[in-house]
């Protein structure tokens, strides 16, 4: 049966591969790539890279993006526990929480952990970084930990081996290519940060991303923007097949199972990991409740008079909606985005996942190329992408380049690398006897996925779209290019507001990101209700 | 089999196309009469002179924001082949010269021109059009300098006096534009050869540079509703109008000796298909009825000669009467250099 279908899926397989491969080359690699053509004219490209200070650069921005990333790991697994495997009032509460933190715009989060740390230095660039990415790190890995069979744990423990132990030796490689596929997203986030390093840097601290943005968007050295770019490109590619490497040697089936199961009060030295999970959730929400203090505070005491203004297009006209139709845009882009990016992402994680299981050294090749081709936008500056744009999308019919359909496309190419590092995990681990058990019963390729792969993985695509959603929402650096006026997303507006002088911009500015914190919030619920009702099927 | 694959991808491929059109369905049809105006983010103009402008000229003003002026004149050169728009608005006398030497722009002399206008004249062909002037200058929160008693500083030189060491923030030539600005004004000012003994007067007299304007002035500047702990900041000269106490007076004060001209220029695009009515924009920018409103607008000054500014601000803002300039020219060949001496002379 499988076999008489093969050459027939194979066919299949290449027209499915058409969509995100599509996507990725016109929106992605040929604006990249006819940016950097621009600045490969004459030698200056490796006059740039012979100099010290290319190497400084990029010495300081895997340095910070290493550390930030080993703190957001740190911080995000007793959360990551406690959403997986708690049962407790709170957790839910507490799951919508924490990606709050994410679509904060970051010269505001910058400016509140300036006024926390003052001159903080690389510490707080490494803080805030982390502050960003926990929730890449707590739901990744909780989406794959919840749904891990806990009675290889209970073995292990039966059989005399301590709390730690069983969680060192049975759980924590089960979880590993969750952690690693996080590590690698928040690693890709934090090496390209922008406002962050720009804010809490002040100029002493740079990256390779801040200089490509200053290179290409105000001394328009498209030779030393690429130059650093490919530095870029390279070490961001380094990165992805180390991690790919790290994934491969842990690879196994696990036994997935419905989360309620797994789910129960912690007992005795789980406090522990509850009360650090408490610890770092009052840690994210120290800046947070120090911009909506912001938010009311006024010359004369107290006021509302920023969330007043969130019905007004702000003094003198600064924004051309009101903060309630920033929010209304906000919302329509990040929708559109989140369906774009789950039709492309969610395609390509089952090309990859197809490519992985048949037999063949090409097609495991092919599967690994594809996995690291999907990541590379985000290890690639939005400035060099919506640059790229302009050169370039003129060539398509329509003159996308001043259409409002941009935005979302941009939006969509950062999310699908973050739905297919959360999906991709789940559809591995799926143990493919019960597919070879399904296919020996009679069902064809599409029902067995139907069957098997669809009910155990959806979890985990509502999750990713839930967090796809959210990271859309928050997207600022291609946004704020690419946005008309007449329909500024939240951060764009949030923007706007605070680069101008008078209490009233900068109270409606505050105004706006608690605004942003609610709509998020709501969004998370309504996406994590949506997906619960579907948990119990299987 | 095959059915059931190609379902898939079709499915996926018009969910892809049909994705967006929640916003593309919104966007207006008719296109005969639409000028795109392409500026930067600090564009703001009131509705109903848009409106009234549509009434009188039948053109309706599309517009397209690019970053800030250095982002706006490199997109405006990335597409100079086929520009995104027929008339931009927004490129400053720092970044004139790059516009002009890679053609951006057409030649057009708006008959408002001679109200005002060409007193800050860019190039002989009249290829830009001054609008407006932001002069950037040292703002103080003249309470804080009442209440310790000591006399607020006036001009450069006073900055290096001990009395106000480490009461100054700046903002980095390289990412600010104000920054930018005041690292130009000083050159003006001590020429190519002395402004680098200037700097390292104020590194020693302890001055704090910021990366951005909005940690500068809303953070770390006291005058602002950040409450700040440094009393003196580069801001802008029409800064103070934001900042009126309840009493109706100004909380704080330019310095109007150390101030630097920016101008902001507007040019029809060249390549449009439209050049008569990207003229027509030009007109209307220079027009009484729009440079009534930039002011208050856009915080910036009008271009045009005999345009009353907003109440207030002739106490609390009035237009600097010697701010000082570089050529465009020396500007532009000397910008990179200047900010990488300021780098490595602010340790930055």
């Amino acid at each position: 049966m499988a076999f008489a279908a093969r050459p027939v899926s194979r066919a299949g397989l290449g027209l499915l591969a058409l969509v995100p491969l599509g996507f990725l080359v016109v929106f992605f690699a040929w604006p990249v790539l006819a940016i950097l053509k621009r600045g490969f004219s004459g030698n200056g490209v490796l006059t740039a890279l012979a100099q010290g200070e290319t190497w400084r650069l990029t010495w300081f921005t895997v340095a910070q993006a290493a550390g930030s990333t080993l703190l957001a790991v740190l911080a995000g697994m007793p959360l990551a526990f406690v959403l997986a495997r708690v049962r407790l009032p709170g957790v839910a509460v507490l799951r919508t929480l924490v990606l709050v933190p994410f679509v904060l715009p970051t010269v505001v989060v910058g400016l509140a952990f300036r006024a926390l740390w003052t001159d903080g230095g690389v510490l707080s660039i490494v803080l805030a970084n982390a502050f960003f990415n926990v929730a890449v790190v707590a739901r990744t890995v909780a989406g794959l930990w919840s749904h891990l069979d806990s009675r290889a744990e209970d073995a292990a423990r039966a059989l005399g081996a301590s709390r730690w132990r069983a969680f060192r030796s049975v759980t924590l490689p089960a979880l590993l290519p969750a952690i690693t596929s996080a590590a690698a997203v928040v690693f890709l986030f934090c090496a390209t940060s922008f406002g962050v390093v720009l804010v809490l840097g002040g100029g002493r601290f740079r990256t390779l991303e801040t200089e490509i943005y200053l290179r290409t968007e105000n001394l328009l050295d498209l030779t030393g923007a690429a130059a650093l770019s490919l530095v870029q490109i390279a070490a961001v590619l380094a990165v992805l097949v180390l991690g790919a490497a790290a994934r491969r040697r842990r690879e196994t089936a696990l036994k997935l199972r419905a989360r309620r199961e797994s789910a129960r009060r912690p007992v005795k030295g789980e406090w522990w990991v509850v009360a650090a999970a408490i610890a770092v959730v009052a840690l994210l929400l120290t800046p947070i409740v120090a911009l909506l203090i912001r938010s009311v505070s006024t010359e004369d005491g107290w006021s509302l008079a920023g969330y007043k203004a969130l019905s007004s297009t702000g003094n003198d006209g600064t924004l051309q909606i009101s903060g309630w139709g920033a929010a209304v845009n906000s919302l329509l882009t990040a929708t559109d985005a989140t369906v774009l990016a789950l039709v492309i992402g969610v395609t390509a994680s089952v090309l990859v996942v197809t490519l992985r299981r048949a037999p063949g050294r090409v097609s495991h090749g092919l599967a690994e190329g594809l996995d690291t081709a999907l990541m590379l936008p985000l290890g690639v500056s939005a400035v060099t992408v919506g640059f790229g744009y302009l050169v370039t999308l003129d060539a398509l019919p329509g003159d996308l380049r001043t259409s409002p359909l941009l935005v979302p496309l941009a939006q969509a190419l950062v999310i699908i690398p973050l739905i297919v590092r959360m999906v991709l995990p789940v559809l591995r681990s799926i143990d493919d006897r019960l597919r070879q058990a399904a296919a020996t019963l009679g069902a064809g390729p599409v029902r067995v996925w139907r069957e098997i792969d669809v009910p155990l993985a959806i979890r985990s695509v509502v999750a990713a779209a839930g967090f796809g959603y959210v990271v859309a929402l928050g997207e600022f650096g291609a946004t704020s290019f690419l946005a008309r006026p007449q329909t500024p997303t939240l951060p764009v507006a949030i923007a706007s507001l605070i680069g101008r002088p008078g209490e009233l911009n900068n109270q409606m500015a505050y105004a706006a990101c608690a605004l942003l914190m609610l709509v998020t919030a709501a969004a998370v619920v309504v996406i994590d209700r949506f997906g619960s009702g579907r948990v119990g099927e299987f | 089999m095959r059915g059931k694959w190609s379902t898939a991808v079709v499915l996926g491929l018009t969910a892809a196309l049909t994705t967006g059109c929640t916003l593309v369905g919104s966007g207006s049809a008719n296109s005969a009469s639409t000028v795109t105006l392409v500026t930067h983010d600090s564009w703001a103009a009131p509705q109903q002179v848009l409106d009234a402008f549509l009434q009188q000229t039948g053109i309706k003003l599309e517009v397209l924001k690019k970053g800030d002026a250095g982002a706006l004149t490199n997109s405006l050169v990335l597409t100079k082949a086929n520009p995104i728009g027929d008339v931009a608005y927004g490129v400053d006398s720092t970044f004139a010269s790059r516009a002009l030497s890679e053609g951006v722009f057409d030649a057009y002399t708006s008959p408002e021109a001679d109200r005002g206008p060409q007193r800050y004249l860019a190039d002989a062909q009249h290829r830009l059009s001054a609008v407006d002037v932001g002069d950037v200058c040292l703002n103080i929160d003249t309470n804080w300098f009442a209440q310790k008693g000591i006399p607020a500083p006036a001009s450069y030189d006073d900055l290096t006096d001990p009395q106000y060491k480490d009461l100054l923030v700046v903002e980095n030539p390289a990412t600010s534009s104000p920054g930018l600005a005041f690292l130009l004004g000083t050159i003006a000012k001590y020429g190519e050869q002395g402004w680098q003994g200037y700097w390292q007067k104020l590194k020693d007299n302890g001055a704090k540079a910021d990366s951005g304007w909005e940690e500068a002035y809303s953070q770390d500047f006291s005058g602002s509703s950040g409450k700040g702990p440094r009393p003196i900041v580069v801001s802008y000269a029409s800064s103070p109008a934001a900042e009126i106490g309840n009493d109706g007076k100004p909380r704080t004060k330019a310095l109007l000796d150390t101030c630097y001209r920016q101008v902001e220029y507007a040019g029809v695009l060249h390549g449009t298909k439209q050049p008569e009515k990207a003229q027509k924009v030009i007109d209307f920018l220079l027009s009484q009825q729009f440079q009534t409103t930039v002011a208050e607008n856009m915080y910036v000054y009008p271009a045009r000669q005999g345009v009353a500014l907003p109440k207030g601000w002739a106490e609390a803002a009035p237009l600097p009467p010697n701010s000082a300039t570089l050529p465009g020219d020396q500007v532009q060949a000397g910008r990179e250099r200047w900010i990488g001496q300021w780098r490595s002379l602010l340790g930055q």
